[in-house]
């Protein structure tokens, strides 16, 4: 395919301050053995892209123990594969790290120039969804369009926002009218994904007019008066199926949860040919003891349950200790709780210790967070 | 292409058909049978190599090997995709003197000696890919050098009543051993020959030479090299081997197996870190558990939806349990689909296969019941009764 993918792996890192303090957005751990760039990549890999760069700044050592070379998304090729785009600051403090989407495009000039792909999908790694790329691609050729910006009606007020977000207006065409950021609080709007398809002569060349006009927002400087002037073909594709979007941490609690609905696991894993790929870790199955109570949960292997697992979400090697009781949680991987200890709407990151006998309660809207490694 | 010389290169003996597990086998060798929720029997020893430091294994097939040279493949998932070396599939092939299956164990590493000579190694360790054990092949080379063997045999302690069904070694104090009894009546020693040979390279083409001269022979380890090296005075040695370690050749021997890893002290244990079993995965998603959903004293893997109850079981991936299913003391292999108010007790259930609604398979599992086994992509129709101790397939 005619086509390569650019991941942005740490633009979202500030709306999620508490997941992000050791690792990138693109590593944030998500339904049980994923982490954020999983849905990105994979929707790469299962629309036919074979050649992804990921550009990436700060807080990358999680992300490259997660990428290995690729193999696990089968993206250990010899020509493509994954290229990662590290900061390029040499040691006699030339250069400095890219504060936004525009400098981070331009630190990445030497991956679109020497790509022969006519088309690139760029991507965040904040969405949560299953997409079929080809068909935005197959779209966004057949317009003609410069830039093909996938788009997603939502309803503002359920997306726990911290930043602001591309709202779209298309005429019936889908030919892109309006492009504001702003951070929408209530009714229904079509909002862009931060999932786009580019022509990448077209992108070289905006790159190259922004750098010499001494833009800094790709959003506001470039995107915004284009489309007001309306000097390129920008388009909207609205994707259709399940999506969810974490920009905080009760948004990402909250996009957690949907996991337990049978709409999102089967708009999410059950698509056919369109597997979510991930980093395999080799954990034996889940063991159920004698005595344990599951329900209403998704649970990922090498977890030893005795206890009480209710409404929650439990990633590889969680321990639940007998009398345990875990309600509406998150608990990460490796998290290990003693016994009759008692948990309520708890994020846990990855190698928490929850001592016997705990009892920790926090709310839906206001999830109480427990740092990596910490003994509670 | 650059030579290293390995020091052990290990023969995996993955051929056999395994005619014992019926139905279960009928489409796969008995290497690649599913155990354990997301494993597979050969995992076992290939893991075993790597964990032991051995990177180049020769893979023997011979019985319907599609599957199991698929799940092979190049060997990435146990790392055993090497510049040089690594894991590679021996099926029999056609030489200048002509082509012939692989006759018996022996025969098979003989018609492999060529493979075994690329990599120039000291010794050769041979396996069989139906045991289940986690084992380190290392300490067993270390044993065989110190004792300066010309071939090791690792032996484990079966109880005396037991002792007539397997190669039955009796040793001296130093752990030599001086007579092999196949299967005897009246077994004079506990040690069990497990199957798992050290034989020092040179020694063991020499006797494989000799062996294929002989057109008396049925070229076969147990029946022939070992007795005749024995009668040699080779230097043989028992390593005994102490740790879970079962044959699953059988329906029961396989069930039982699977329950081993059941229990809150559970004989066979694959949880944590070290000495991890390694298993080729497909991509699916963290298992879900219902609302009303009962999962108790289970093994489940991911891809499973469990909505209805699950006891004293062993699920693979891919799973589908609905409400008011019923599952207890069964195996199920993965991508089955178990329909509301059917009832599944003390069965095997391969891969593929549909209990419709309200059908019951099997029965309690009680002093006189057998175990039902229903074979790969068998349709069980809704209501149907499959009789315990049932073989059915496709």
């Amino acid at each position: 395919m005619n086509v390569a993918g650019l991941i942005f792996a740490n633009i979202h890192d500030r709306s999620l301050p508490e997941l992000t303090q050791v690792r990138n957005m693109a590593s944030v751990p998500f339904g049980g053995r994923y982490r954020l760039i999983d849905f990105t990549l994979s929707n790469m890999v299962n629309s036919g892209i074979t050649k992804v760069g990921i550009i990436t700044h700060y807080n990358y050592q999680s992300l490259l123990d997660h990428l290995g070379n690729g193999k696990d998304w089968d993206l250990a090729r010899r020509e493509g594969g994954i290229k990662l785009i590290p900061p390029n600051v040499s040691a006699a403090g030339a250069g400095h790290l890219p504060s936004s989407r525009l400098e981070s495009m331009l630190s990445a000039i030497d991956f679109i120039t020497h790509c022969n792909e006519d088309y690139l999908v760029l991507s965040d790694c904040d969405i949560i969804c299953n997409l079929d790329l080809s068909d935005v691609i197959a779209a966004h050729a057949a317009s003609g369009a410069d830039v093909t910006f996938v788009t997603k009606r939502v309803d503002a007020s359920g997306m726990y926002l911290s930043e602001s977000v591309g709202c779209v207006k298309a005429d019936e065409n889908g030919r892109i009218t309006e492009f504001v950021m702003k951070r929408p609080t209530d009714g229904v709007v079509n909002i862009y994904t931060n999932i786009m398809v580019v022509t990448r002569e077209y992108l070289i060349s905006m790159l190259s007019d922004a750098a010499a006009r001494g833009y800094t927002s790709f959003f506001h400087d470039v995107i915004a008066h284009v489309v007001a002037d309306g000097t390129a073909n920008y388009r909207a594709y609205e994707y259709e199926g399940w999506y969810a979007y974490v920009s905080s941490l009760e948004g990402y609690f909250n996009a957690s949860m949907k996991l337990l609905t049978q709409e999102a696991r089967d708009g999410l894993f059950a698509v056919a040919n369109r597997p979510v790929l991930t980093k395999v870790r080799n954990s034996s199955p889940t063991k159920y003891c004698e005595g344990a109570k599951v329900t209403d949960s998704v649970v990922a292997d090498g977890c030893i349950i005795e206890g009480t697992v209710e409404n929650s979400i439990l990633f590889r090697g969680v321990k639940v200790g007998r009398g345990t009781v875990v309600k509406n949680c998150i608990l990460m991987q490796d998290t290990y709780t003693g016994s009759d200890a008692e948990l309520n709407c708890i994020v846990t990151d990855k190698n928490v210790v929850i001592r016997d006998g705990r009892c920790l309660s926090g709310c839906e809207t206001m999830p109480i967070f427990i740092g990596k490694g910490r003994y509670v | 292409m650059i030579f290293r010389k390995k020091e052990c290169v290990a023969m995996l003996l993955a051929g056999g058909q395994g005619s014992r597990l019926y139905a279960l086998t009928k489409k796969t060798a008995k290497p690649a049978v599913r155990f354990g929720g997301k494993y597979r029997i050969i995992d076992f020893t290939l893991s075993n190599c790597v964990n032991s430091g051995i990177d180049t294994v020769g893979v023997l097939t011979q019985y319907q090997p599609l599957v199991l040279n698929e799940y092979i493949g190049n060997g990435f998932p146990w790392d055993l995709d090497r510049a040089f070396g690594g894991v590679m599939i021996l099926p029999p092939y056609q030489g200048q003197n002509g082509a012939d299956w692989y006759k018996g164990t022996a025969n098979a590493i003989y018609q492999n000696m060529t493979f075994i000579d690329r990599y120039d190694p000291d010794y050769v360790l041979i396996l069989s890919g139906d045991h289940i054990y986690k084992m380190d092949y290392d300490k067993m080379l270390d044993f065989h050098k110190k004792k300066g063997a010309d071939c090791t045999i690792a032996v484990i302690d079966v109880p005396i009543e037991e002792a007539s069904r397997f190669g039955i070694m009796s040793t001296n104090e130093d752990g030599s051993i001086w007579k092999f009894s196949e299967k005897p009546k009246n077994p004079d020693s506990t040690k069990a020959s497990m199957g798992i040979y050290i034989f020092n390279r040179k020694k063991l083409e020499e006797y494989l030479i000799a062996d294929e001269a002989d057109p008396a022979s049925s070229n076969d380890f147990g029946k022939n090299i070992i007795p005749t090296m024995l009668q040699k005075g080779e230097k043989m040695f028992a390593y005994p081997f102490s740790g879970y370690w079962k044959d699953v050749g059988t329906i029961s021997s396989l069930w039982e197996a699977n329950m081993d890893l059941l229990g809150s002290k559970p004989a066979l244990d694959l949880s944590g870190e070290d000495w991890r079993i390694f298993a080729r995965h497909s991509a699916d998603a963290p298992q879900y558990v219902g609302s009303r959903a009962r999962v108790e004293n289970s093994y489940i893997t991911e891809g499973c939806e469990i909505y209805g109850t699950v006891k004293n079981s062993v699920v693979g991936p891919g799973v589908k349990v609905m409400y008011g299913a019923f599952v207890e003391d069964s195996v199920l292999m993965g991508d089955t689909v178990i329909e509301a108010g059917a009832t599944v007790k003390y069965s095997i259930i391969d891969t593929g296969v549909t209990v419709g609604a309200g059908a019951t398979v099997g029965a309690d599992r009680d002093a006189g019941a057998a175990i039902a086994v229903v074979g790969e992509d068998v349709n069980i129709t809704a209501g149907a009764v499959v009789e315990p101790g049932a073989m059915l397939s496709e």
